[in-house]
C-alpha cells in the first residue's frame, strides 16, 4: 500500500481507491476524485483553522493487531478498516497510507444538515439584496443540505450592517460565518493583521482593531475569499448581479509580475476585475489597484478615429500615408512595454524594413511591493527582447531622441502608445518632425501626430505577454472596443505588409504566431490558441545577465529564476 | 385501404323549397332576440377581468408607501422575451428605508417585448411584480412603449405586506438598540 515508485499514496474515498500525494489535504484529495467536500473555512492557499466544521466527513484506517502488528484480515479477506465512531473534519486531514473515508455517508449528510441548519439559525434573509448571490456557499449548500424552512422561533441576533472596514471594503456582520478566512489572509498574505472577532458565541462579530483600517492593496480579495456577503467591494456594490456577468480570461497589465485575471462583463461593459488562480505566478490573488485598471477605457479621451493631419480616414489611407513617410527614411521607433508580444513582433518587421535609426521603449517603474506588483510597470518588457524589438532594457528618458531630432538626424517617429511628451522629447520637437502614433487615448503626442491609428486595450484584444519569470500568458478580448477601430495586429499588420510588398497581413494573433514559430527559436513550437491557460515558461537565459529591475514577489526570486531558467534550458 | 363511396340522396321536394331550414333559422333568431344581451360594447364597455388574469406586469408599493422592488433582478434574469432592464441603485444611509439598502435607480419593461408569461410575479422574492388588469395598450411610438419605473409605480398602485419582512427586521433593530 505505501511506497510507489511515484511517490503517490493510496486513499479510499467511498470504497474507491485514488492515488494522491502523500500529505494532501482530504478536501482536495476528495477534488482530485471528483467529490466534493463542502467546506467554508478552509482555502487552499491559507492555514487550516477547522471551525467551521462543515467538513465533517467519517474516517477510518486498516487495523493492525496492536500485540503482532500483523494486519486484521475480515471475512472477505481485506484488511479490516476501524471507523471512528465520531466524523473528523476533512479540512484538517491529510492523506496517510490506506485512509479510508465515507464523503456521503447517511452519518455525513446528517452532519451537515446540522451544521446548515446553525449557520442559519441567525443568518438574515438577505439573498434578494446581497451582492454574493448567485456565488454564494452558504446559499449552495443550503440549497443541497438546507432543511426548507426554519424551526428557529426566537428573534434573530442583530448585528451591524453596512459598515465601511476600508476604503473599498464593505461588511455586513449579520451575514458573516465567522469563517476567519478574510482574518487569516490579512495576517498571512497581505501581511496588514487589521481584522479578529470580538464578543463570544453566537454575538461574535467580525471587526476592525481599533483605529485601524482595512486599507492595503490587497484588501479586495478578502471579499473575493469570503464564502458568503458578509464583506462586499464598495465599488462592485450594488452594480450588477453575479449571474449576468461573462468571465473572460485575462492578464493584468499593473505590472511584470502578470497577474491572471478574469475580466467580468455583461453586453460589453466591464463590472469587475477578479483574480484567476494559477499556482504558479498569483496563486488566487490581485492587488485592488489593478482592479480598478479597467475605468480608462470608457472615457472621452478615447481615440475612435484614424487620422491623417486631423482628418477622418480609414485605416488603408492611414497605413498608405504612413507608409508613405517612413519610407523617406531617418526614422526612430518608440516601442511599447505595454504592446503585446504579437504587436512587438510586428513593430520590429516594420522597424527593421525602414531600417529605423533608433528602436527604443519606455521603462516605467515604481515599488514593488514583493508580492504581485514589480518594480518593473510595464506588463512586457520581455516580450520586447524576445521578439527582438529591443536588445538592452529600457530608459524612462528619450534624451537620445531628443537630441537626433534637434540634430535633423530623425525625421518621423513611429510611437507605438508612448506619450513622447512625458518622456523628455517636448511637444515643439515633435512638430519639427512627422510623427505617426498608435494610441488608444489622446495625448499631446497624438495632437501632433501627422497619423494617428486608434488602438485597442488590453481588455479589448487577444495577444500575450511575457512575465517577469519568462512565462508567456494569453489573454481574450472580453469586451468590443469602439465602432471602428480595428484590432492593434491589423493595423499594424497592413502598414507592415505595405512596406514589405506582399504578404498578406494578419488579421489576428494566431497569423502572426504562424510567422515568429519560424523566425523565432524560443516560440518555434507554440501555437497561440494552444497556449494553456497558466502560461509556458519560455527559455529566456539568452537574458538573464540583463540587470532587471524586479524585486523579490510571489513565486518570483530573480535569483532563483536563473536557476529556472537553466532547467527550461536543459529540458529542451 | 379501400374507400367506399357514400351516394349523395336526391334532396326531396320540401328540402328543394330550403322553407324548413329557413324557418328554423328565424326561429332561432327569435328565441334569442329575447335572450339576456351577451355582446360587450367594447371599449365604451369593459369585460369583468377573472381572478388569476395576467394583464400587463406592475410594480407595487407596501401600504406604508415602500417601494417593494429591492432591484434583485431575477425576474430580469428569468424573463423569457428580455423586456425587463433594471438599473440597480443603493438606498441612502439617511432615508426612510436605510434598511432595505437596495432599490431600483431604473427599472424598464418594454410592453412591445412582453408576453404577459407572469414569470417576473412568480420569481420576485419580495413580491414587488404583479401582472394586474390592463390588457390593452396603444402608443405612437416603440419608445413610448418602453414603461419605466415611474409608470410601473402609477399602474401597480398598493398591495397589502403579508410577511412584512423588512419592517420586522426595523423592529428587531430598534428593539435591540434600546436594549444596548
Ligand atoms: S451571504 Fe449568501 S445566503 Fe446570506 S444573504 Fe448573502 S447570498 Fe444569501
Ligand atoms: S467576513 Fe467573510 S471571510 Fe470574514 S470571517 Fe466572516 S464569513 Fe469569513
Ligand atoms: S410577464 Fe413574462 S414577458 Fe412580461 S415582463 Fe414578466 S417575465 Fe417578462
Ligand atoms: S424580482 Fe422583484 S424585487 Fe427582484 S428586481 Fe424584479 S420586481 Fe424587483
Ligand atoms: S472547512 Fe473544515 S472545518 Fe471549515
Amino acid at each position: 500500500m505505501t511506497g510507489r515508485d511515484d511517490n503517490l499514496i493510496s486513499v479510499f474515498i467511498d470504497e474507491e481507491e485514488f492515488l494522491v500525494p502523500p500529505g494532501t489535504n482530504m478536501v482536495e484529495a476528495a477534488r482530485l476524485a471528483g467529490k466534493e467536500i463542502p467546506h467554508y473555512c478552509y482555502h487552499p492557499k491559507l492555514s487550516v483553522t477547522g471551525n467551521c466544521r462543515m467538513c465533517l466527513m467519517e474516517l477510518g484506517m486498516p487495523l493492525k493487531d496492536h500485540s503482532t502488528g500483523e494486519p486484521i484480515i475480515d471475512r472477505r479477506g481485506l484488511q479490516k478498516i476501524g471507523w471512528m465512531p465520531r466524523p473528523a473534519i476533512a479540512c484538517a486531514t491529510r492523506a496517510f497510507p490506506g485512509i479510508h473515508i465515507k464523503t456521503d455517508s447517511e452519518l455525513v449528510r446528517e452532519c451537515r444538515n446540522g451544521v446548515m441548519e446553525f449557520l442559519l439559525v441567525n443568518h438574515p434573509l438577505d439573498c434578494p439584496i446581497c451582492d454574493q448571490a448567485g456565488e454564494c456557499s452558504l446559499q449552495e449548500y443550503a440549497a443541497d443540505y438546507g432543511r426548507g424552512y426554519s424551526r428557529f422561533v426566537e428573534n434573530k441576533n442583530v448585528k451591524p450592517k453596512r459598515t465601511r472596514l476600508g476604503p473599498r471594503v464593505m461588511l455586513d456582520d449579520e451575514r458573516c460565518i465567522l469563517c476567519s478566512r478574510c482574518i487569516r489572509f490579512c495576517k498571512e498574505i497581505a501581511k496588514d493583521d487589521v481584522l479578529g472577532f470580538v464578543d463570544r458565541g453566537s454575538y461574535s462579530t467580525l471587526t476592525c482593531f481599533p483605529g485601524k483600517d482595512l486599507q492595503n492593496n490587497y484588501s479586495l480579495n478578502t471579499v473575493d475569499i469570503c464564502p458568503v456577503g458578509a464583506l462586499t467591494s464598495i465599488d462592485f456594490r450594488f452594480k450588477m448581479r453575479v449571474w449576468f456577468l461573462k468571465e473572460t480570461p485575462s492578464i493584468c497589465a499593473e505590472s511584470s509580475v502578470g497577474v491572471n485575471t478574469h475580466i467580468e462583463s455583461r453586453e460589453g461593459k466591464i463590472y469587475r476585475i477578479t483574480p484567476r488562480r494559477n499556482d504558479e505566478v498569483n496563486d488566487t490573488w490581485i492587488p485592488d489597484s489593478g482592479r480598478i485598471l479597467y475605468k480608462s477605457i470608457d472615457t472621452d479621451e478615447r481615440l475612435i478615429h484614424y487620422t491623417i493631419d486631423g482628418s477622418h480616414t480609414l485605416v488603408d489611407g492611414a497605413a498608405k500615408e504612413a507608409a508613405t513617410l517612413l519610407r523617406e527614411g531617418a526614422v526612430a521607433v518608440v516601442g511599447s512595454g505595454r504592446a503585446s508580444v504579437e504587436e512587438q513582433y510586428l513593430l520590429g518587421k516594420i522597424a527593421s524594413a525602414v531600417k529605423a535609426i533608433s528602436v527604443s521603449l519606455v521603462s516605467r517603474t515604481g515599488d514593488g511591493d514583493g508580492l504581485l506588483v514589480s518594480a518593473d510597470r510595464n506588463p512586457n518588457v520581455r516580450g520586447a527582447l524576445l521578439t527582438g524589438l529591443i536588445t538592452s532594457l529600457p530608459h524612462a528618458n528619450l534624451g537620445g531622441l531628443a537630441s537626433a531630432i534637434e540634430s535633423g538626424e530623425v525625421r518621423t517617429i513611429l510611437s507605438f502608445g508612448e506619450d513622447l511628451t512625458q518622456c523628455g522629447v517636448e511637444k515643439q520637437l515633435l512638430e519639427k518632425v512627422n510623427v505617426i502614433y498608435f494610441g488608444s487615448h489622446c495625448n499631446e503626442t497624438g495632437e501632433v501626430a501627422k497619423v494617428v491609428f486608434p488602438t485597442l486595450t488590453v481588455f479589448e484584444k487577444a495577444g500575450t505577454f511575457i512575465n517577469q519569470q519568462f512565462r508567456l500568458q494569453k489573454f481574450l478580448p472580453a469586451v468590443p472596443g469602439p465602432q471602428g477601430v480595428l484590432p492593434d495586429i491589423v493595423s499594424l499588420g497592413k502598414l507592415c505588409s505595405i512596406l514589405d510588398g506582399e504578404a498578406i497581413p494578419p488579421t489576428g494573433p494566431e497569423g502572426v504566431w504562424a510567422e515568429m514559430n519560424t523566425e523565432i527559436p524560443q516560440f518555434s513550437a507554440i501555437d497561440f490558441e494552444n497556449i494553456p491557460i497558466n502560461g509556458i515558461l519560455i527559455d529566456g537565459s539568452q537574458w538573464e545577465h540583463l540587470p532587471f529591475i524586479e524585486g523579490m514577489s510571489l513565486h518570483y526570486d530573480p535569483d532563483n529564476n536563473r536557476q529556472i531558467m537553466a532547467e527550461v534550458t536543459k529540458s529542451k | 385501404m379501400a374507400f367506399k363511396i357514400l351516394e349523395r340522396k336526391p334532396l326531396n321536394w320540401a328540402e328543394r323549397t330550403y322553407l324548413p331550414q329557413i324557418i328554423t333559422g328565424l326561429k332561432i333568431t327569435l328565441w334569442n332576440l329575447f335572450q339576456k344581451k351577451v355582446t360587450l360594447e367594447y371599449p365604451d364597455v369593459r369585460p369583468v377581468i377573472p381572478e388569476g388574469y395576467r394583464g400587463i406586469p406592475t410594480l407595487v408599493k407596501d401600504p406604508k408607501g415602500r417601494e417593494k422592488c429591492v432591484s434583485c433582478q431575477l425576474c430580469e434574469f428569468v424573463c423569457p422575451p428580455k423586456a425587463i432592464r433594471i438599473q440597480p441603485g443603493e438606498i441612502p444611509e439617511d432615508a426612510d428605508y436605510a434598511h432595505v439598502e437596495k432599490a431600483p435607480k431604473q427599472f424598464d419593461i418594454d410592453m412591445l417585448r412582453c408576453i404577459y408569461c407572469g414569470f417576473c410575479q412568480e420569481v420576485c422574492p419580495e413580491e414587488a411584480i404583479f401582472l394586474q388588469n390592463d390588457f390593452s395598450l396603444s402608443g405612437y411610438s416603440r419608445e413610448e412603449m418602453v414603461f419605466p419605473k415611474a409608470k410601473l409605480y402609477e399602474m401597480g398602485g398598493t398591495f397589502p405586506d403579508q410577511h412584512n419582512k423588512w419592517g420586522k427586521k426595523q423592529q428587531a433593530a430598534e428593539e435591540a438598540k434600546a436594549h444596548g
